[in-house]
C-alpha cells in the first residue's frame, strides 16, 4: 500500500449517538483542516458559522479549510467525483476524507467501497473507523439491533458521549457492553473534556509512528481475554449475545501460505460472521512480525513490523466473531498450519 | 467475500514467487482432495480447478478457488468441519 494514498476515516454509530457533535469538533480542528468530509445532510452538522464559501449545492469551503460534501445517490459515484474535482483543482487538495454514515447504516459495505472499487482502492486507503456510542443507550442498542453490533465490532476507535447524562454505574455498563464486543478497542469519553482529534483520525496501523502503539493497544486485552469470550445460542434475539471476542495465541510459527488459505476458505463460508480478524503472525522464514487486520470480510494487505512490540514472539490474533467458537477457530487454523509445517518439514529434509 | 488482491499474493518475501505459487497449489490440493478437486496452475497467471469427470474451470486467484469450488460440489466449503479437519490431521501424519 502506497504512503501516498489518501487515508479514508468512517465516523458511524447508532442515531442520536452523537456524531454530528463529534464531525463539529473535527471540523474546528486546525490540524485537519485539509480534511475533506462527505456527510447526508448540511442542515444536520449546522455550518452555517464555519463557511467560507460555497463551491456548489453539493459542496462548501470552510473557513478551517475544510470541504464539506453531501453524498447524493452512490457513495462510490462521490469519493470518486471528489477525487476527480481534486485533481483538476476545483477544490483544495484533501489529505483526509472523513465519511460519515447514516445511524442505521451497516458500515461493512462503505468499507468495502473504498477497499474494493477499482479506482477508489487506487488512490485511498481505509484508517480509522470511529463509532460514536451512547453511554445511555448503548447495551439496549446492542440487545435490539444488529447494525449497532456491527457498528461496534469494526470499531478502531470509540467516542463515548452523554456520559455526563448517566449515572456511573450505567457508564460503567456501557463501557462493558462495548467491550465484550470488541475488547481492544481505544475507548474515549467525550463529555468531560475534548476529544482528541489525531487519537481518533491519524493514529493508526499505517502510520509509521503509531503502528507500534497500535499493535501494542491489541495485545492488551490478550491476558485478559477470557472475561469477554460469550456463551452461545443463550437468546438468539439477543443481537450482542451471539457475538464472541477472543484472542488466539500459536505457539508454532504460522506459515503465511496455510493462514491465507484457511482465512480466505473462512471468509468465503462464514464471511459474515467474521466481524473482526487483527494480530500479529510470526510468520516462518520472516523474522519480524506480520500484521493481519481484516474488518468484516475485507483482509488487509499485511503490515511489516521492524521490531516484536514486546519480547513474546508468539503469534497472537484477535477475532470477533457471530455463532463460531474459539475452540473451532483454534483447531481448524492449527489444523490447516500442522500440515503446512509438516509438508515444509518434509520437503526440506527431502 | 472479498480480501484485497494483495492480501494473499504471496508477496511476503518468505519464498520466491514461482515456488511459492508451486507450494500454495500443493497445500490448496491437499484440502481440495477430500472434496475430490483439483487445482492446478495455468501459466504462472492463472489457475484451473477441475473434478474428477473433467469439469474445469479458470480461478484467478486464491480468493476464487473457493466460490467455484463450492459451485463444482454443490455445497459449502467449511474450513471447521470436523470431517475435512480429520483429513488434514491424518495428512499432516502422513507427512
Amino acid at each position: 500500500m502506497e504512503l501516498s494514498h489518501i487515508p479514508v476515516n468512517i465516523i458511524t454509530g447508532f442515531l442520536g449517538s452523537g456524531k454530528t457533535t463529534l464531525l463539529q469538533c473535527l471540523l474546528n480542528s486546525d490540524e485537519f483542516a485539509d480534511t475533506a468530509v462527505l456527510i447526508n445532510e448540511f442542515g444536520e452538522v449546522g455550518l452555517d458559522h464555519h463557511l467560507l464559501e460555497k463551491i456548489d449545492e453539493n459542496t462548501l469551503l470552510l473557513q478551517s479549510g475544510c470541504i464539506c460534501c453531501t453524498i447524493r445517490g452512490d457513495l462510490k459515484d462521490a469519493i470518486r467525483d471528489l477525487y476527480s474535482r481534486r485533481e483538476r483543482g476545483e477544490i483544495p487538495a484533501f489529505r483526509r476524507l472523513v465519511i460519515e454514515t447514516t445511524g442505521l447504516a451497516d458500515p461493512a459495505p462503505i468499507l468495502a467501497t473504498i477497499t474494493s472499487e477499482p479506482v477508489i482502492r487506487h488512490h485511498f486507503r481505509l484508517g480509522n473507523v470511529i463509532t460514536t456510542v451512547d453511554a445511555v443507550n448503548v447495551a439496549m442498542q446492542l440487545r435490539r439491533q444488529p447494525e449497532s453490533v456491527k457498528q461496534v465490532a469494526v470499531a478502531d476507535r470509540i467516542v463515548l458521549t452523554k456520559t455526563d447524562l448517566a449515572e456511573p454505574d450505567v457508564v460503567v455498563a456501557a463501557e462493558d457492553a462495548v467491550r465484550r464486543i470488541n475488547p481492544a478497542v481505544p475507548l474515549v469519553e467525550s463529555a468531560n473534556a475534548p476529544v482528541d482529534p489525531s487519537l481518533l483520525l491519524a493514529h493508526d496501523i499505517h502510520d509509521d509512528s503509531h503502528k507500534s502503539a497500535e499493535v501494542a493497544h491489541w495485545l492488551e486485552v490478550i491476558p485478559q481475554d477470557a472475561p469477554h469470550e460469550r456463551a452461545h445460542h443463550h437468546d438468539v434475539n439477543r443481537h450482542d449475545a451471539r457475538i464472541a471476542a477472543f484472542a488466539l495465541v500459536f505457539e508454532r510459527p504460522m506459515d503465511w501460505t496455510a493462514f491465507g488459505i484457511w482465512l480466505t476458505m473462512l471468509l468465503q463460508s462464514r464471511g459474515e460472521d467474521v466481524l473482526r480478524v487483527k494480530g500479529i503472525l510470526n510468520v516462518t522464514g520472516v523474522a519480524t512480525p506480520v500484521v493481519i487486520h481484516g474488518v468484516q470480510h475485507i483482509v488487509h494487505p499485511p503490515v511489516h513490523m521492524k521490531a516484536w512490540p514486546d519480547g513474546d514472539r508468539r503469534s497472537r490474533v484477535i477475532f470477533i466473531v457471530r455463532d463460531i467458537t474459539k475452540t473451532e477457530i483454534e483447531q481448524s487454523l492449527s489444523a490447516f498450519n500442522d500440515l503446512a509445517l509438516a509438508m515444509s518439514s518434509a520437503s526440506d529434509a527431502a | 467475500m472479498s480480501a484485497s488482491p494483495e492480501a494473499f499474493g504471496g508477496r511476503q518475501g518468505v519464498m520466491p514467487r514461482r515456488q511459492e505459487r508451486f507450494y500454495r497449489v500443493k497445500l490448496v490440493n491437499e484440502i481440495l482432495k477430500s472434496f475430490a478437486l483439483r487445482l492446478d496452475d495455468w501459466q504462472g497467471q492463472s489457475f484451473i480447478l477441475s473434478n474428477r469427470t473433467g469439469k474445469t474451470e479458470i480461478v484467478d486467484d486464491l480468493m476464487a478457488v473457493w466460490p467455484a469450488a463450492e459451485k463444482m460440489i454443490g455445497r459449502q466449503l467449511d474450513p471447521m468441519d470436523p470431517a475435512l479437519l480429520a483429513h488434514l490431521r491424518q495428512q499432516t501424519m502422513g507427512h
